[in-house]
C-alpha cells in the first residue's frame, strides 16, 4: 500500500536546541483494565488529528487544551504510581488525543518508563503512525492499536479527517517487527456496522501475527456533556449503543477467524 | 437432636502445645491449623435442608421490612437464661440458640438505657411492660441515667452542638470481641477454674479500687459462665467440657456468642477469627469419615444463618445513621501466620461460600485480612466473590500481623484487636470540620451562633491567613480533645458499672488490655478546606454578629484524593496532631488512646450538622465516608485517591482507616477472569502501598436501575468511563440507560 505521508505539522519545541522536551499533557488517570493489562498509568496527551464523530473526548483533541509539560514533569507524576502498577500488574499507557501527534515527547516518556522496568502501552489510531520511529516502538511493549473501519469512504465519514491506509501501514510494521498490539474497534450502529466492513478488518487483522486480541467497543454517548461545554454539537446525539444482537454479530466475525474477541 | 457427648477424647488427633496448660486458644490454631493452598473448586452448594431453614427466615424477613421489627418481646430484660429456647425448625437445625424464644423476636435490654428501649419500642407500636419501666427507674439505674449524672456541662454542649456525636452513652457501647473459641476448646468449667484462679490470687492484693473492682468483675464473670451453661443446657448440650466434633465446636462457639448478644445489645457484636478454628474440627471430622464435603459446609451454612438473623431493638433515628438495621457481626478471615504460612484454611472459602448458597447479605460482616503473600487461589476467590456480592471487605494483614500478632481479628468495620487480649471502649467520633469552622468562629456554632466552647479569639480578617487558623484550630483541637476524653472516661465508668459485658470479658485473658478507641469525621472537608486556605485565597462572609457563616475561593486548590503531597500532607498533620492531644489526656483505666477514621455512614449526619466549610462544601452537604476523599474531587481515580489515604500512617490511626471505593464490573477489565485478576492486584497494591482498609462495591445493574427510580438514595453514585468520572443521578434518564447497558452488556 503506497500514500502521501499524513501531513507532519508543526515541529515540536524543544530537545534539538537543548531545551527540555516539552509535552501537551491533557490529564493522566489511574485506569485498571480497560486501557491495557492491568491498572495503569495513563497519560492522555493533548491533540489529535482525526475528528471522530464518536469521539468521547473532543476536548483533547487541540493541543492548546493540554498543559505543558517537561518529560520530568510527567515522568515525577508516573514515578508516583510505579510501584503500585507494577505490583498490581499493569503498567503506563500513553494515549491521548494522538500520542503520535507529538512523536519526541511520546518516544521519549515510553523509553524513560520502559528503562525503569514498566510494562508499557501506545494507545494510538495508527494514522501518524510513520511518526513512530524504531526507537520509540523498541520501547513500547504493546500496541493499542484503533482502526476506526476498513471501507475508505466509512473510514472518511467517521473521522472525518483521516484515511486508513497510514493505520494497516503500522499494523503491518507491527506485526513485522514483533510488536504485540491489541486491535480496537468502536461500534457504532449505522455507521461504523457494516458487515463488509467488519469483514475486512477481520481478514485483515487475521492475518497479523502479533495481534493477541481485538476489542470490540460498543459506541457509547457518555462524552456528550464534553460538546456541550466546548461549544459544540455532538454528531451522534441521536445513535443508540449497539445493540446486544449487533455485539455479538460483530464479535462473531472477529471470532470466525480465530481471533480472541472481547 | 441431644446434647449427649458422643466421644471420648475431645482433642484427640490435635498437636499438643502450651494451648494444653494455658487458656490460649491462638497457641491451638498455630500447632493445629491446615493452610489450603488450592482454588474453590471443593466447594459445594446449599443443601435442601438448608434452602428450607432459610426459607422459612425469607419469608419472615419481608414482613420484618415491612414493620421495621418482626416482633419484640417487651416484658422480658434480656439476659442470658432470661429467654426460653426458641427454634427455627427445631427438627432440622443443625446448630440451635436464638437471642429470645423465636427467630427475629427482639430483647429489650433495659441496663444500657430505658429511653432507647422505650422510644424504640414506641416507633414500632409497643409498650415497655410496666413492672420492667419501674424497676429500671426506682430500683435500677442504667448507664444512660449514670452518664447524665457526671457528663460535664462542656460535654452537654459539645454533645448538643454535635461536634462530638454517635458517643454509646445512651446504649451498649460494643466493639468488644470475647474469644467465643474458648468455650469449645476447653468447656465452661476449664474457663471457671480459671477465672477462680485469678480472683483468688487477688484476695493477697490490698483492697484499692481497681483490685476491688477486678474481684467484683471475676466474681461477675464466672456468675456469667455458669449461665451460659445454664443456657446451653437449655437446649439439651452440656458444655462444661471441650466440644468433641465440629458440630459440637461451631455449637458451643455459637452458644457463647448468642449468650452475648443476649446480655448486650452492643453498637457491634462481633464474632472474633472463627473460620481457622472451626476447620481445625472440621478437618478432623472430615479425615474420621464422621462428615462429607456436604455436611461441612451445611453445618457453616447453618451457622452463618443464625450469625444473619442476630437482632437488637434500636430506635429508627439510630437505624438511619447506620444505614439499615446493623449489628456488625464481624468475622475475620485469612491473613498470613508468623510463621510465614497463610492462615487461608478450606473453612475461610466455606465462610465465603455462604455468600452464595444463601445469597448476599451484610452481615456477618465478612472481613478478609490480605496480604500480597496470600494464596492465590483465594485472592481470586475473594475478589470473584467482591464482584459477585460487594458483600466483603478488606484489611491490611501486613499492618495488623506487625502490631496485633497473627491472631487479631476487626471489631465493628476497621477495628483490629488481639483475640481475647485486647478489648476497647468504644469512642464514636469527633467532628474535625466542624472544629475548624469553630476554631474560625472563637468557639461560636456556625449554625445556631451560640457559644459551645470557652470564648476564645476568633480569627479575624477578609482572607484567612493560614498560619493564624493554623493556630486557632490548635487551640480549639486542645479544648476538642479534653472534652472528647472526659466524655469518654464518663461513658466508659458508667458502662462498667451498670451494664457491663460479663460474658464477653469472661472471654478475655486477665488483665486485659485496653484501648481508648477515638474516632474522627470530616477529615477531608477539613483538609480541602486547610489546603483552600494555604493555596488559594479564602474570602469570609460574616453575619451581622461577625459569625463566619460562608466562605468564598478565589483561586485553585490542591484536594485530598489525588496522591499530591502539598494536601496529603496536611491530612497526615491534622491526623497526627488530634492523636497526640487525645494522648495527652488521661484515660479510664490507664486505657491506650487509639484512634480510627471511620464514618461508616454517619458522614451523612455529619455533614448535616455542619455548616459551610472553606472547601466550598455548602453546609449540611454529606461529609465524605471515613478517610474518603470528597466525591468528584478526586480526579484521577481510584487508585490515586486510595494513595492518598494510604499516607495516612497506620500507627497514628490503629483503630483504622476506612476507604470506600466503587467500581463498574467493567471497569475491572473485560473478561471475568481479568476483571478478578485486575482487582486482585489492585489489592494486592493498595496493601503494598500500606493502605489499611478497602470496602470494594461493585456495582450491579439493580443498583443503577434503582438510583434511577429513587435518585434521592444514591447522591454519591458515580461512574467511572474510561478516564473520567460522572455523577449517575445527574445524568438524563437516557444517559443513565446507557450506562446500563454499556455497562452490563456481558450480561445481557
Amino acid at each position: 500500500m503506497t500514500g502521501p505521508l499524513p501531513a507532519a505539522g508543526r515541529t515540536p519545541p524543544g530537545a534539538a536546541d537543548g531545551r527540555p522536551l516539552v509535552g501537551a499533557v491533557h490529564s493522566y488517570d489511574l485506569s485498571t483494565g480497560v486501557d491495557g493489562p492491568g491498572t495503569r498509568f495513563v497519560a492522555f496527551l493533548a491533540g489529535c488529528p482525526l475528528r471522530c464523530r464518536f469521539c468521547h473526548s473532543p476536548d483533547t483533541w487541540y493541543r492548546r487544551s493540554g498543559r505543558e509539560h517537561t518529560v520530568d514533569q510527567l515522568m515525577a507524576e508516573v514515578a508516583k504510581y510505579r510501584r503500585f502498577v507494577t505490583v498490581a500488574g499493569g503498567g503506563v499507557t500513553i494515549s491521548g488525543g494522538e500520542p503520535l501527534m507529538q512523536p519526541a515527547f511520546t518516544g521519549e516518556v515510553l523509553r524513560r518508563c520502559h528503562a525503569d522496568g514498566l510494562h508499557t502501552a501506545l494507545d494510538t489510531s495508527g494514522f501518524l503512525g510513520d511518526r513512530a520511529d524504531d526507537a520509540l516502538l523498541d520501547a513500547t511493549d504493546l500496541v493499542l492499536l484503533d482502526i476506526k473501519s476498513w471501507d475508505p469512504a466509512t473510514y472518511r465519514r467517521v473521522t472525518r479527517t483521516g484515511r486508513v491506509t497510514p493505520t494497516l501501514r503500522f499494523a503491518r510494521r507491527l506485526a513485522d517487527r514483533g510488536t504485540p498490539v491489541w486491535i480496537r474497534f468502536v461500534l457504532v450502529p449505522g455507521l461504523t456496522d457494516d458487515e463488509a466492513n467488519v469483514a475486512g478488518i477481520a481478514s485483515f487483522v487475521a492475518g497479523l501475527a502479533t495481534v493477541q486480541r481485538v476489542e470490540v467497543l460498543p459506541f457509547h454517548r457518555l462524552g456528550a456533556h464534553k460538546y456541550t461545554e466546548l461549544g459544540l454539537s455532538f454528531p451522534l446525539a441521536d445513535t443508540a449503543p449497539p445493540d446486544a444482537a449487533l455485539l455479538a454479530r460483530v464479535r462473531g466475525q472477529f471470532a470466525a477467524h480465530g481471533l480472541t474477541v472481547h | 437432636m441431644t446434647g449427649t457427648r458422643t466421644v471420648v477424647d475431645p482433642w484427640r488427633g490435635f498437636s499438643g502445645g502450651a494451648w494444653q496448660d494455658t487458656i490460649d486458644v491462638a497457641d491451638f490454631i498455630r500447632h493445629n491449623h491446615r493452610p489450603y493452598t488450592g482454588d474453590a473448586s471443593f466447594l459445594t452448594g446449599a443443601t435442601c435442608r438448608t434452602l428450607e431453614v432459610w426459607g422459612l427466615l425469607r419469608q419472615m424477613f419481608v414482613e420484618e421490612r415491612r414493620r421495621g421489627v418482626y416482633d419484640v418481646d417487651a416484658a422480658t430484660p434480656s439476659g442470658i437464661t432470661a429467654h426460653r429456647p426458641g427454634y427455627i425448625d427445631r427438627d432440622r437445625e443443625l446448630i440451635v440458640g436464638l437471642q429470645t424464644d423465636a427467630p427475629l423476636r427482639r430483647a429489650i435490654m433495659p441496663a444500657g438505657g430505658l429511653r432507647m428501649v422505650e422510644t424504640a419500642l414506641k416507633a414500632y407500636g409497643y409498650e415497655l411492660d410496666p413492672t420492667v419501666r419501674q424497676i429500671f427507674t426506682r430500683y435500677r439505674k442504667t448507664h444512660n441515667d449514670a452518664v447524665f449524672d457526671a457528663y460535664p456541662a462542656d460535654v452537654l454542649a459539645a454533645r448538643r452542638s454535635h461536634i462530638i456525636t454517635g458517643l454509646p452513652d445512651a446504649y451498649g457501647r460494643g466493639r468488644i470481641i470475647g474469644d467465643y473459641r474458648r468455650v469449645a476448646l476447653y468447656g465452661v468449667d476449664r474457663l471457671v477454674a480459671e477465672r477462680r484462679a485469678h480472683r483468688v490470687a487477688l484476695d493477697t492484693q490490698p483492697s484499692t479500687d481497681a483490685v476491688i473492682r477486678d474481684r467484683e468483675e471475676l466474681a461477675e464473670q464466672i456468675r456469667a459462665l455458669g449461665e451460659l451453661k445454664e443456657m446451653a443446657a437449655g437446649y439439651g448440650y452440656d458444655i462444661s467440657g471441650p466440644a468433641g466434633t465440629a458440630r459440637e465446636a461451631i455449637q458451643w462457639l455459637y452458644f457463647a456468642y448468642l449468650a452475648a448478644t443476649k446480655e448486650q445489645n452492643g453498637a457491634a457484636m462481633s464474632l472474633g477469627r472463627t473460620a481457622g478454628f472451626v476447620d481445625v474440627y472440621l478437618e478432623r471430622d472430615l479425615a474420621e469419615g464422621r462428615l462429607t464435603e456436604i455436611d461441612a459446609q451445611e453445618l457453616v451454612d447453618d451457622f452463618v444463618i443464625k450469625l444473619r438473623i442476630v437482632r437488637f431493638l434500636r430506635t429508627p433515628e439510630y437505624d438511619q445513621l447506620f444505614s439499615g438495621d446493623p449489628t456488625w457481626v464481624t468475622e475475620s478471615i485469612g491473613g498470613m501466620g508468623n510463621d510465614g504460612r497463610p492462615l487461608v484454611t478450606r473453612t475461610s472459602f466455606r465462610y465465603l461460600q455462604t455468600l452464595y448458597n444463601l445469597g448476599p447479605a451484610p452481615e456477618p460482616n465478612l472481613t478478609v485480612l490480605w496480604s500480597p503473600r496470600l494464596p492465590e487461589g483465594f485472592k481470586r476467590f475473594c475478589a470473584q466473590v467482591s464482584l459477585d456480592t460487594s458483600a466483603i471487605q478488606y484489611e491490611n494483614d501486613e499492618l495488623i500481623r506487625p502490631r496485633f500478632d497473627d491472631d487479631a481479628a476487626i471489631a465493628c468495620c476497621v477495628s483490629a484487636m488481639r483475640v481475647g487480649k485486647d478489648m476497647q471502649f468504644f469512642g464514636a467520633r469527633a467532628n474535625l470540620a466542624k472544629a475548624l469552622l469553630y476554631a474560625i468562629n472563637g468557639g461560636r456554632d456556625e449554625l445556631t451562633g451560640d457559644q459551645v466552647s470557652p470564648p476564645m479569639p476568633a480569627v479575624g480578617g477578609e482572607v484567612l491567613d493560614y498560619a493564624e487558623v493554623l493556630d486557632a484550630y490548635d487551640r480549639m483541637l486542645d479544648w476538642l480533645a479534653a472534652t472528647y476524653v472526659s466524655a469518654l472516661n464518663v461513658i466508659h465508668t458508667m458502662h462498667d458499672r451498670y451494664a457491663y459485658e460479663r460474658l464477653e470479658m469472661a472471654l478475655h485473658d486477665y488483665p486485659v488490655h485496653r484501648f481508648l478507641a477515638t474516632g474522627i469525621a470530616g477529615l477531608s472537608v477539613a483538609v480541602d478546606s486547610l489546603s483552600a486556605i494555604k493555596h488559594a485565597r479564602v474570602k469570609v462572609l460574616r453575619d451581622e454578629t461577625g459569625l463566619a457563616t460562608d466562605y468564598l475561593v478565589e483561586g485553585d486548590f490542591p484536594c485530598f484524593g489525588n496522591n499530591d503531597d502539598r494536601v496529603d500532607e496536611i491530612a497526615v498533620w491534622l491526623v497526627g496532631t488530634f492523636l497526640a492531644k487525645l494522648r495527652r489526656q488521661r484515660a479510664y483505666r490507664n486505657a491506650e488512646h487509639t484512634l480510627s477514621v471511620l464514618t461508616i455512614t454517619s458522614n451523612v449526619v455529619y455533614g448535616r450538622h455542619t455548616g459551610n466549610t472553606p472547601d466550598g462544601r455548602r453546609a449540611g452537604e454529606p461529609f465524605a465516608p471515613g478517610a474518603n476523599p470528597m466525591n468528584g474531587r478526586d480526579t484521577h481515580g481510584l487508585v490515586a485517591a486510595a494513595l492518598s489515604v494510604a499516607k495516612l500512617p497506620y500507627d497514628l490511626a490503629r483503630d483504622g482507616i476506612s476507604l470506600t471505593s466503587t467500581v463498574t464490573p467493567d471497569g475491572l477489565g473485560r473478561t471475568r477472569d481479568e476483571q478478578i485478576g485486575n482487582l486482585v492486584g489492585v489489592l494486592d497494591g493498595y496493601t503494598d502501598a500500606g493502605g489499611f482498609h478497602l470496602n470494594v462495591n461493585v456495582l450491579d445493574r439493580a443498583t443503577l436501575t434503582d438510583a434511577m427510580a429513587h435518585p434521592e438514595r444514591y447522591p454519591q453514585l458515580t461512574i467511572r468511563v474510561s478516564g473520567y468520572a460522572v455523577n449517575f443521578v445527574r445524568l438524563t434518564p437516557e444517559q443513565q440507560r446507557d450506562v446500563i447497558s454499556r455497562t452490563f452488556h456481558g450480561a445481557l
